[in-house]
């Protein structure tokens, strides 16, 4: 196909979805001029351009409601997905690597015992790891978010970390071992970065879908003071009713960071959730 | 490899360091799960011991219209859901794959929706489809007055607008997943066929649409799982209206063992939903796979 000419039916279809592309931006559209308008014309004229570009908006939903202000649950969500992301990331590499270095038919039988567990549907083992993390205090607080997640997408961090570690050659630890490192320092100093494109991967992964989850935040951070934020929109929905620019002036806020990340990051993501197709 | 350099392998990787994750897997997956499986046949309301009632629950969603209708509502938006957001994915995918000078900011352009926040997303969609909002204002402006409707409080259409959203948050994933898959098919094979005279038709229902069942597979598993388990989208556009028009498995399970303090009956729910997900995702596998290997 080295002909690739760039002829007047290829020009038509660059158009074409050029075209289809501005129609899938229209959310984006609205979601940015309503964010910035003045009160009364969100009522008059909806759709319109704001006739003055009000940025005080935002200041005004930072500050939030029921003494809950936007920036609480920046905060918030930011320590869930550090925290979460972190203990993902040291027993995820540590784990994958012990069962893809052992030969031990039992290192086999674990790989496929987390694997299983990344099947295992998420919404039935929430009634009892509510109950059971309420009687232990972690509900309504971030370190029992942290400790849900981290359990909840362990599986899904180790098998992203065990394909990396087969494909790794072993002669760098071969040789640190000839020199007489201990088992640890092996691991953390020689093996732990290599596995850095990996780590990249499920951090950015992970990080995601914690970051945007709402399901289990709703169910484990509902009525509590310091909720993530999530959990912090649904409230200010209820709370604003029909008032979509301060709705809009909160999503915008909250989008902001992920879009950033995005933009940086967006090669990893693809990676993270297609990596599978070409195994 | 020597027996001596094997037995240092196995001595760097001592396998008790996978201990403190074995447990909490198994804990948070097995245990959980079976502990959830098991609440499903009791009348527990989170507060008192609970008992046994046997196939209680279950009769009492299958004689209740407003629970099989979530059920008949999930699988309705899964298969929509399925079908339009791989449509949509393949074509993009194909479209993008070469030629397009834009494709590099088209592909992260549609991809983009996946990154963000199903809730907030579907806020913005709600005031959208909302009565005064810019879809009736657009089929206002054409002449459409009679198709006018607040879309996500229509008994029909607040399914269908749970449905939009989600296609449009997740056309971008399935398009990733085919791009991938077409870039791992060798270019030599549609040169060689495009030399020996075969149309570009006929190249991709003979080459490049056989090659992609892998990526098929993933794709359309991945989106059945995404579809079955809505959630958030129906939350920030319905909560599950008017009256039960829209409810899922996921958001009854929510409501009914969170909101209404029915443990055992909302398990029930997920145990349902759990069945589910097992069986389409099995046979799909296995439908897909053989596919796959006839090839």
């Amino acid at each position: 196909m080295g002909q690739h000419r760039y002829t007047l039916k290829t020009y038509g279809l660059e158009l074409l979805l050029l075209g289809l592309a501005a129609l899938w931006c229209v959310p984006f559209y609205y979601l940015s001029i309503v964010a910035v308008k003045p009160d009364m014309e969100v009522f008059t004229a909806p759709m319109s351009f704001p006739s003055e570009v009000r940025w005080d908006n935002f200041s005004r939903a930072w500050e939030g409601t029921a003494g809950v202000s936007l920036g609480t649950a920046l905060a918030n969500s930011i320590i869930v997905t550090v925290g979460s992301v972190a203990l993902l990331i040291f027993f995820g590499s540590l784990t994958a690597y012990v069962i893809s270095r052992n030969r031990q038919r039992l290192a086999g039988w674990l790989y496929t015992f987390f694997v299983v567990g990344i099947i295992l549907p998420y919404q039935l083992a929430v009634v009892p790891l509510f109950s059971s993390m309420r009687s232990l205090g972690l509900v309504g607080n971030q370190i029992g978010l942290i400790v849900l997640y981290t359990g909840l997408f362990l599986p899904m961090a180790v098998f992203l970390y065990s394909g990396f570690v087969r494909a790794l050659p072993v002669d760098y630890e071969e040789a640190a071992e000839v020199d007489g490192a201990t088992r640890s320092r092996i691991f953390f100093r020689i093996v732990f970065p290599l596995l850095r494109p990996i780590t990249a991967t499920v951090a950015v992964m992970t990080g995601l879908l914690i970051w945007n989850d709402f399901f289990m935040q709703l169910i484990f951070l509902s009525g509590s003071q310091s909720p993530t934020l999530p959990v912090a929109i649904y409230g200010f929905v209820g709370e604003f009713t029909a008032r979509w620019n301060m709705v809009f002036a909160a999503v915008l806020v909250s989008l902001v960071p992920i879009l950033g990340f995005y933009l940086v990051a967006q090669r990893q993501l693809i990676q993270g959730f297609t990596g599978g197709v070409k195994s | 490899m020597s027996s001596s350099s094997r037995r240092a392998r196995r001595q760097r990787a001592p396998l008790v360091w996978a201990l403190p994750a074995v447990v909490v897997a198994f804990l948070f997956h097995y245990a959980a799960v079976a502990a959830g499986g098991w609440y499903a046949f009791t009348d527990w309301n989170g507060l008192t011991a609970p008992n046994y009632v046997g196939l209680a629950n279950f009769r009492a969603i299958l004689t209740n219209p407003d629970a099989v209708g979530a059920l008949v509502n999930t699988l309705s938006l899964a298969i929509g859901f399925v079908i339009a957001t791989n449509v949509i994915g393949l074509v993009l995918a194909l479209v993008l794959n070469a030629r397009l000078r834009s494709r590099f900011f088209l592909r992260s352009l549609f991809f983009a929706p996946v990154a963000i926040s199903s809730l907030a997303i579907g806020y913005v969609w709600q005031f959208i489809l909302e009565a005064q909002g810019p879809l009736n204002t657009l089929l206002g402006f054409v002449g459409l007055q009679s198709f006018q409707r607040v879309w996500t409080a229509d008994p029909f259409f607040s399914l269908w607008s749970v449905w939009l959203v989600m296609v449009w948050q997740f056309a971008g994933l399935c398009m990733a997943f085919y791009l991938a898959g077409l870039q791992s098919i060798p270019v030599e094979l549609n040169e060689a066929a495009a030399v020996d005279g075969a149309s570009s038709w006929r190249r991709f229902r003979r080459i490049t649409f056989p090659l992609l069942a892998p990526a098929a597979t993933i794709s359309i598993s991945v989106t059945t799982i995404l579809g079955l388990r809505a959630f958030d989208q129906v939350m920030s556009l319905t909560r599950g209206g008017p009256g039960y028009a829209s409810e899922t498995l996921t958001t009854q399970i929510y409501k009914q063992t969170f909101v209404f303090g029915n443990f055992g009956y909302g398990a029930a729910f997920a145990l349902v939903l759990t069945f589910l997900v097992l069986a389409v995702s099995g046979a799909q596998i296995l439908v897909l796979r053989a596919r796959e290997n006839r090839l």
